[in-house]
């Protein structure tokens, strides 16, 4: 396509024939308010906050669906544009539940932002009718309070477009719209995977995470407990962010120092289950592969893909590995090994994560997942914005906390656990054992890094010559991706040996339960490529880069375990599927 | 807008009419519309069930569906009664107490414009003009015309259908 000049705010930038106004604006550094817009998610022209002016054209135009044309002349901040803001945020305003104080995002409210940007001070310049909603906090992961909701349909957006779910979407019309589920059924009822993409793209405070915070710090100051906790790969480079370091920041040290200052009797690394998590599952995939198992087999550590595949693909769910994921065999070897190795009684363990997602919550409660005698594996599971808060509510100066390290026996990691947070981490990770332990030989250190599996692209594919087998891969991230996989696997048209699945576009570092970015960074800069850039230098840097390696691991197996897939192994460490309906039948 | 208790109550017959329709438009873009018309059609409102039965057709996201549904007035999630009752709201009857009239239908009958009563015997369907103001105000029952009414006749009409 033809390339056409357009001047922005007396800056002249070449932009490709039908780019809209505000990428010419972005293309010229320029920050238009966007309040619906979000890059690559939500262009729909509704909120009327990227308005502009464009010279001989009749009125303000939405900049986000404006297309542009060669020779165009453009204002995006006159002081017309700023009153007409300034009306529609005092409009927006009007039917807003303005708890503000109370709210889970004031200080990160893209709406408070901008009515601070614009002078609207006063909460009443309209009065008038006001809808009233009931809070939907049915969901084990997402409560919604559409009080705070201003319609601009981000959440449906990423629901339908990214996850290929659409659970929730507009319902009734004019004022009375509102964003909400079919025939109002609580979203606990519905098909909704808990993935949480719906908080990390809301504006304002209408959706937030179920808290947890509460009844973790009430163990904590329980004498009876021993309270452990353990930290995902993807937090230590989102964590940084809550604390007003730059994106991806990477905090690994410090987060072992917050997690003990806020008196957690042990702090743990999920790396450490991310390793177990990998040697369990080549073990699987080569006895798959050996004894003529179920191909591809498809990994299991994202609880929002495991729901996503029990309800639209149940048919195949024999594909998906037994291994529980790493949050859950955390839990598993904590009440059993751990409870053993330090001579505490399992029920007084209080076992807390801290994870970048929102399905983990969810995932703790599912059946099969309390290995211990009926103990649950995890109790609690916090987002890395919920530790953010317990972190910041204890004063902790968190940056500059020093590098501490995480306990033994299940603070050992290697780099191969670290990528997990990133998309076609677990592929890589898997692949560097499980290409050693067929060949039987070590990979070289070039040979290591996988490179084809890496990257923010939704699908990728790639295929290796293991010994005498030839491995075809393919690493999916976001929902809709997931779907386009499955549905190439169900028609015979592609021949995969091993999948990896991640419910978030982008993989773990950009879970529903990362720190929110908003939408004037998140329209400049991909926030998935920056924090996974961090995995990737923690991995680069280990001394130890294959799981199987992991000198933690090792003793695990020779001192409990004995041996991959082991029966012990199993009974703790491998969970089951259920199969549910995408609408379930009701009277 | 008002969703139904009243039990579904929908036969093979129909559901085999609905997925014949779901056919013929299978794979057209913007099907959804035509598809809950006939429906609507079929059914004559547009519960659960049948919106169930074309997201699972049709792989339409049931929430969309309802979207739809609940935008659009032509939409119903309410079934028709027995016996309609159709309130006249046009000029005339307006200002000849129609207003008075319809509350006290909806208090006799325990439910709203646009509702079916539990049984199933009695919907209320306010309407604009049927065309003899000079009866205003004007009901209409299961096709009866009752004019020149006064809210204290309705009990005894709503009576003879009982």
């Amino acid at each position: 396509m033809a390339d056409i000049k357009v001047t922005v705010d007396n800056i002249t930038v070449t932009v490709p024939e039908g780019s809209t106004l505000l990428d010419a604006a972005h293309k010229a550094g320029i920050d238009v308010p966007t309040l619906c817009y979000l890059r690559d998610v939500n262009e729909i022209g509704a909120c009327r906050l990227c308005v502009c002016e464009v010279e001989g054209a009749r009125a303000l135009v939405a900049a986000c669906v404006y297309p542009c044309t060669d020779g165009m002349v453009a204002h995006t901040n006159t002081e017309k544009i700023k009153d007409y803001r300034r009306k529609t945020l005092q409009l927006i305003l009007s039917d807003h539940n303005q708890d503000c104080l109370g709210c889970v995002r004031s200080t990160n409210c893209e709406l408070q932002t901008l009515c601070k940007r614009y002078g609207v001070e006063k909460t009443d310049y309209y009065e008038g009718a006001k809808n009233e909603f009931e809070i939907d906090d049915s969901s084990a992961s997402i409560v919604r309070d559409n009080s705070k909701c201003i319609l601009c349909r981000r959440c449906t957006a990423v629901c339908e477009k990214y996850q290929s779910i659409g659970v929730i979407g507009n319902n009734e019309r004019g004022f009375e719209t509102y964003i909400g589920q079919a025939f109002d059924l609580p979203l606990a009822e519905t098909s909704c995977v808990n993935c949480g993409q719906c908080i990390v793209a809301c504006p304002v405070g209408a959706l937030h995470e179920k808290d947890a915070t509460a009844a973790v710090k009430a163990a904590i100051a329980d004498p009876e407990k021993h309270v452990v906790i353990q930290a995902a790969p993807s937090v230590r480079v989102g964590l940084g962010e809550c604390f007003g370091m730059p994106i991806g920041a990477e905090v690994e040290g410090k987060l072992a120092a917050g997690m003990r200052r806020l008196g957690f009797d042990a702090v743990f690394d999920t790396n450490f289950s991310a390793d177990l998590t990998i040697v369990e599952e080549a073990n699987e995939l080569i006895e798959r592969v050996t004894k003529g198992g179920v191909l591809p087999m498809i990994t299991s550590c994202s609880p929002g893909w495991v729901k996503f595949i029990e309800h639209y693909y149940p048919e195949l769910l024999p594909h998906v590995s037994s291994c529980k994921s790493p949050q859950q065999m955390f839990g598993a070897v904590v009440k059993s090994y751990y409870a053993e190795k330090k001579g505490i009684d399992p029920k007084n363990i209080v076992s807390v994560s801290v994870m970048p997602c929102t399905a983990k919550k969810f995932e703790l409660g599912r059946e099969d997942q309390d290995a211990n005698n009926g103990l649950p594996d995890v109790d609690y599971a916090l987002t890395t914005r919920e530790l953010g808060r317990m972190i910041d509510e204890a004063g902790i100066d968190f940056i500059n906390l020093p590098d501490e390290p995480y306990d033994d026996p299940m603070g050992e990691s290697t780099g191969a656990a670290v990528i997990f947070g990133a998309t076609g981490g677990v592929m890589e990770a898997a692949l560097r054992t499980a290409v050693e332990w067929i060949t039987g030989q070590q990979l070289g250190k070039d040979l290591l890094e996988f490179q084809d599996v890496r990257g923010v692209e939704g699908v990728k594919e790639a295929s290796y010559k293991v010994g005498d087998l030839e491995v075809s891969v393919a690493v999916a991230s976001g929902l809709a991706n997931a779907r386009k996989v499955l549905e190439m696997v169900k028609s015979g048209e592609k021949n995969y040996t091993f999948i990896e699945i991640m419910a978030c576009p982008g993989g773990c570092v950009n879970g529903g339960g990362q720190p929110l970015v908003p939408s004037g960074i998140k329209n400049f800069i991909d926030v998935r490529e920056v924090r996974a850039k961090g995995l990737y230098d923690l991995d680069s840097d280990r001394p130890l880069r294959r799981s199987h390696e992991n000198p933690s691991i090792v003793k695990l197996y020779d001192e409990y375990l004995e041996s991959y897939g082991s029966h012990k192994a199993h009974h703790l460490l491998h969970t089951s599927y259920v199969e549910r309906k995408v609408n379930d039948d009701h009277e | 807008m008002k969703v139904s208790n009243v039990p579904f109550k929908g036969t093979k017959d129909q559901e085999a009419k609905l997925l014949e329709v779901i056919a013929k438009y299978k794979d057209q873009k913007g099907a959804l519309m035509p598809i809950m018309q006939d429906a609507q059609e079929i059914y004559g409102y547009l519960p659960y069930q049948v919106q169930k039965i074309i997201a699972d057709e049709t792989g339409i996201p049931i929430e969309k569906i309802y979207g739809v549904a609940t935008f659009y007035a032509q939409f119903s999630m309410s079934p028709k009664g027995k016996y309609v009752v159709s309130v006249c709201l046009g000029t005339a009857c307006y200002v000849k107490g129609a207003g008075a009239l319809l509350e006290e239908v909806e208090k006799q009958l325990g439910i709203g414009d646009g509702e079916c009563t539990p049984d199933g015997k009695f919907s209320i369907d306010v309407c604009r003009c049927v065309g003899a103001c000079g009866l205003a105000p004007v009901m209409i029952v299961g096709g009866d015309v009752y004019g020149k009414l006064t809210p204290d006749k309705v009990a005894d009409i709503l009576a003879k259908y009982e």
